[in-house]
């Protein structure tokens, strides 16, 4: 669903007076182990080297920061959905231009990898296809992203999770309550979502998730 | 996820800071050889290199800064260098870079920008030599606390 500016309407549940869902600390009892595919395969192919530089689209978190740092890499950290709750008033496209260059300013081939999460999800379709363009810019030839999507290919909300790394293996995820997600990919339409890159890979798992390796 | 028990700003004992109250606005640069509390609004540079910046809730700071330790329950914008490390606390945000040797990011902080771990490797002096001494009470007068440095 979107707003009549094109970007996208704010979750349904939970909804805080000013527009924004309540930010809600999760404690370590919301967190469930799960063991991840996709992260394994993202982290082999960036295994044995160090000082690389890995942006994170969910927002800073302790346990992704210690991971990612103490493999020797640099993390650049971005709260994609939170810049998006404070996206301002206008037509579709200068937003989504606005949004860019607060939220994905960063210069050309600066990336070694990106840890896209679930964001994607939540994006509506001109900031979708800005988002995709700006991240295969600033990603460097043969760099991989790591995201996130639900495998069910109808709903009217899905949950959001935050997801934290406990090693190269295994996620730590929580349900941060239910979103109106503004679209659900299947396999057909993120082939096509990402068709500038050079290859996808997917990883189907027990849960409701779907995994997706790309390479730039 | 952070279970620890939610710390306030209360300092150490026996240990003096001097402190700027929210009703404070400066613009300028701040050197000091004695730890910090921002509680108000700076604009410009900030410099504690062996001391502690704490930025309270009322603070507002948009500056670069460099210090030995860095701990953000308000605002900063700017680029941050702790040598020893940075404590973001809940409700804090933070845009700009870090460099630091140990970071701590508490779940609801917001934080924009890039994490540069970098390893101290030198040793922490346990006590001041006569010699270090000797050059501290020499040093220019640039250096002197904070409530004398604050200009323009």
């Amino acid at each position: 669903m979107q707003s009549q500016s094109g970007l996208p309407e704010l979750p349904v549940t939970g909804r805080a007076a000013n527009g924004t869902p309540p930010e809600r600390i999760l404690r370590a009892e919301d967190f469930v182990s799960r063991h991840s595919n996709g992260l394994d395969q993202f982290f082999s192919y960036i295994k044995g080297e160090s000082g690389l530089s890995i942006l994170d689209l969910a927002g800073a978190n302790q346990a992704n920061v210690s991971f990612i740092t103490n493999l020797g890499h640099k993390i650049y950290s971005e709260d994609f959905l939170r810049g998006l709750q404070q996206g301002a008033n206008g037509d579709a496209q200068p937003r989504v231009d606005a949004f860019l260059s607060q939220n994905l300013s960063h210069q050309d081939a600066s990336f070694d990898g990106v840890l896209v999460w679930d964001v994607l999800e939540y994006l509506s379709a001109p900031l979708l296809s800005a988002t995709i363009e700006r991240l295969a810019r600033i990603t460097k030839p043969g760099s991989y992203l790591f995201a996130v999507f639900q495998a069910q290919e109808k709903a009217d909300s899905v949950s959001q999770y935050s997801f934290r790394i406990k090693d190269s293996k295994t996620l730590l995820v929580a349900d941060r309550g239910h979103r109106r997600p503004e679209q659900i990919f299947n396999n057909r339409s993120l082939e096509k979502l990402f068709q500038g890159f050079e290859s996808l890979k997917f990883f189907l798992a027990r849960d409701k998730l779907r995994e997706v390796i790309v390479r730039r | 996820m952070s279970t620890a028990p939610i710390r306030t700003l209360e300092l150490e004992p026996n240990r003096s800071a001097a402190s700027i109250g929210k009703s404070v606005t400066i613009k300028g640069q701040i050197f000091s050889r004695e730890d910090l509390i921002v509680d108000g609004e700076i604009e410009g540079a900030i410099e504690l290199n062996e001391h502690r910046l704490t930025v309270g809730p009322n603070g507002r700071v948009r500056a670069g800064i460099k210090a030995r330790e860095i701990v953000v329950l308000g605002t900063i914008e700017g680029n941050v260098e702790a040598l020893d490390k940075i404590d973001i606390r809940k409700d804090a945000k933070l845009v700009g870079d870090i460099k630091t040797a140990r970071i701590i990011i508490e779940d609801g902080a917001y934080f924009k920008g890039s994490i540069d771990i970098v390893k101290n490797e030198t040793p922490k002096p346990t006590a001041p030599r006569p010699q270090a001494a000797a050059a501290g009470a020499s040093a220019p007068a640039q250096a002197a606390p904070v409530s004398s440095n604050a200009v323009k």
